[in-house]
């Protein structure tokens, strides 16, 4: 079509709208994505006048990657499909990781307790009634050995959901791998590590923010030696976006904290192009199909520009955003949880429609209590009817050139850079966080949210609207009881009393001792004293005398 | 019915760190006219009592996803008592299985909002339960 032709057609459509909207008016007076763009009626190639292709889509496994990391994508593998578990003792995840194995997931990925989380041991009083609750409990290698007995740590990637005490379960996992006789080398995964959105987003800090920067770049710098094929960091925006932030905030705080943590390294006197190639992303995937799929893209495309023209990196590995995707949380609910099978379906189609590197998908039950067997299962077979059934991961990136997605993902983009900017300008992200910056952000999105569902401006099928009355109480859920915790307590307790406490004692003492010195990397230290059973509570302990706590910006 | 402005202490015990609800109910109380202080994270049963009692709450609002939520409650209401301070109402949210919710009702806490309950069902059960108390 001529460009005559072209806009002698759009006239006509035009006049045919107006004409329409005359007789029936459309079902609201404005559409906008699920994080507040405003939705044209239609997309046509008016709206991506400004865009050239080279420069801002380019090819899957190019620069800036809006297409995709990979040249072939999914044609070539899947994502990896790792859902999220871990609860009680590392007796029964241990069983539970089995369990997916056998069925076709293809990585770990360990949920850990609040304790655990937070540096505790299990007998810490800060610790009761929490064991096993949300995770694995696990307090020092010898429940490590239990979680990962007969999973060969050469065949299998593990991802660890551990921030603030990272450092030790990293170090935990390296010490399974030597008993098991994988060298460190050959160990491949990814630790949480990610301490800015736990200020912002998540809860699970425990020392102020210098400190846990330093130990978060003592990680880059002896995995770049010891353990180059572990992503040493996934800096994560699914929290964020959990705590109630837009998709573009989510981008946007994701990528800038992305930002403190290449800075922090390059200070530290490491190199963009080496350690740009460990960093690793999580994202969330949303109800908002075309945010989200745009989304991913954009993030894509927006990192890569960040590392090359912020940082100077021209290794394309450190160019690149690999992201883990988890279906969103929040967006389960207790009322009709069958639906939520639906929900989760469509999120894992939009991640994988973004490009992911690996998935979890939510299970039903999520939003009254951790998952049983058989919900997770069909969270699992979601993933790959998505795979194997769809067709849709037989060609790449088939999103690109949609008028609408590109369109959105030049203002995903642009939102974000926003929002980098202003950050920038408060002298960062840290300082932004110590602002309340971000979380006020958050919270105001949160609340705007609640208030569209309770007004009917947001529908929640089964929450406001197309309700049905339930028979509830006949629901398997998974429950875990407090003989856990006095199981562990034991556990621990004979630990203490047959391990060598003397050696144990003095490599604590080398910890407290090196961590007053900032330019010592303590990462070997803490491997020493994991070695002879030194707990994670007592590690912890000795850096909460040294660095202090962190005590919470409350906003409100 | 006396013009004094409902009190609400809406509290975070343990270390669970998910705080959208508590934060959101916190705002919605607030905009319907209560006064709200917010602890933040990390809270000892032990302190939410405290902050309830030497603010003269009518009510405290604990939030738990955790699961540790049988945990909670029962010490929050129980160090109530210890304190004489069992005029203090106790609610609560968060990821609760509904079996669980009689449970809870029985050790004395006096609602239970689940997932998805509007904030508005929370306000009117303060507006009515809290001049009722007294």
């Amino acid at each position: 079509m001529g460009d005559t032709e072209y806009k002698a057609a759009k006239a006509t459509y035009e006049k045919s709208v107006s004409k329409t909207l005359q007789k029936n008016a459309e079902r609201r007076a404005k559409f906008t994505t699920g994080g507040g763009i405003p939705l044209e009626r239609l997309y046509d190639p008016d709206s991506g006048a400004e865009r050239d292709y080279a420069r801002d889509i380019g090819f899957p496994g190019e620069y800036p990657f809006t297409r995709g990391v990979q040249p072939t994508m999914f044609r070539g593998r899947f994502w990896t499909m790792r859902q999220y578990a871990g609860f009680a003792t590392a007796e029964e995840s241990n069983e539970r990781y089995r369990y997916l194995l056998e069925r076709g997931t293809t990585g770990l990925s360990v949920a850990f307790d609040l304790p655990t989380q937070i540096g505790y041991d299990t007998d810490h009083h800060m610790a009761a009634g929490e064991c096993g609750k949300v995770g694995v409990a696990i307090d020092s290698l010898a429940d490590m050995e239990v979680l990962f007995d007969r999973i060969p740590l050469d065949k299998v990637s593990t991802s660890m959901t551990i921030n603030a005490p990272a450092a030790v379960l990293l170090a935990m996992y390296i010490c399974v791998g030597e008993k098991q006789g994988v060298s460190a080398g050959n160990l491949s995964g990814t630790i949480q590590n990610d301490i800015l959105k736990e200020y912002m987003a998540r809860g699970t800090y425990i020392f102020p923010p210098q400190p846990s920067m330093r130990l978060i770049t003592d990680i880059f710098d002896f995995c770049g030696r010891e353990v180059p094929k572990w992503n040493t960091i996934s800096i994560s925006g699914y929290h964020i976006r959990e705590a109630g932030s837009t998709a573009v905030q989510e981008v946007a705080f994701t990528l800038a904290d992305g930002i403190a943590y290449a800075e922090a390294a390059r200070k530290k006197g490491l190199k963009p192009d080496e350690f740009g190639e460990r960093l690793s992303f999580f994202f969330n995937a949303h109800n908002d199909f075309l945010e989200e799929v745009a989304k991913y893209r954009a993030a894509r495309r927006l990192w890569a520009r960040i590392m090359k023209e912020r940082f100077g990196a021209t290794n394309p590995k450190a160019q690149m955003l690999r992201f883990h995707t988890q279906t969103a949380g929040c967006t389960l609910t207790a009322q009709q949880p069958e639906n939520n099978i639906i929900r989760v379906t469509l999120q894992a189609l939009a991640a994988v429609m973004g490009g992911t590197q690996s998935l979890h998908t939510n299970s039903m039950d999520e939003a009254l209590a951790l998952p049983t067997e058989r919900s997770v299962e069909i969270a699992l077979r979601t993933q790959q009817i998505v795979a194997y059934e769809s067709g849709v991961t037989n060609t790449v990136d088939p999103f690109a050139g949609s008028y609408v997605v590109e369109k959105l993902t030049d203002e995903i983009e642009a939102g974000a850079m926003e929002y980098i900017e202003k950050i920038d300008g408060m002298g960062g992200m840290l300082a932004a966080i110590e602002k309340g910056f971000p979380q006020k952000q958050i919270q105001d999105a949160a609340y705007e949210y609640q208030k569209s569902v309770e007004s009917g401006d947001t529908t929640v099928v089964g929450v406001n609207r197309f309700q049905t009355k339930e028979a509830a109480s006949n629901r398997k859920l998974l429950r875990v009881d407090a003989s856990v915790e006095q199981r562990q307590i034991e556990k621990l307790k004979k630990l203490r009393e047959g391990r060598d406490n003397v050696a144990v004692k003095e490599r604590l003492e080398s910890i407290r001792k090196e961590a007053r010195d900032e330019n010592t990397n303590l990462m070997p230290l803490i491997l020493d004293a994991v070695r002879v059973y030194a707990t994670e509570g007592e590690i912890c302990g000795v850096l909460r005398e040294e660095f202090g706590e962190y005590v919470e910006n409350i906003v409100l | 019915m006396s013009d004094k402005k409902i009190r609400v202490v809406i509290a975070k015990p343990g270390l669970d760190g998910h705080d959208r609800g508590a934060k959101v109910i916190a705002r919605a109380l607030r905009d319907a006219g209560m006064e709200i202080i917010y602890t933040g994270l990390r809270q000892t049963p032990e302190q939410i009592v405290t902050t309830a009692i030497q603010e003269d709450a009518d009510a405290v609002g604990i939030s738990v996803l955790s699961g540790a939520h049988q945990f909670y409650f029962k010490r929050v209401i129980d160090l109530l008592k210890e304190k004489n301070a069992s005029d203090i109402l106790v609610f609560g949210g968060g990821v609760i299985p509904e079996d669980d919710i009689p449970g809870l009702l029985d050790m004395g806490a006096g609602a239970i909002f689940g997932p998805g309950t509007p904030t508005s069902t929370a306000i009117e059960w303060l507006e009515k339960a809290v001049p009722a108390r007294t």
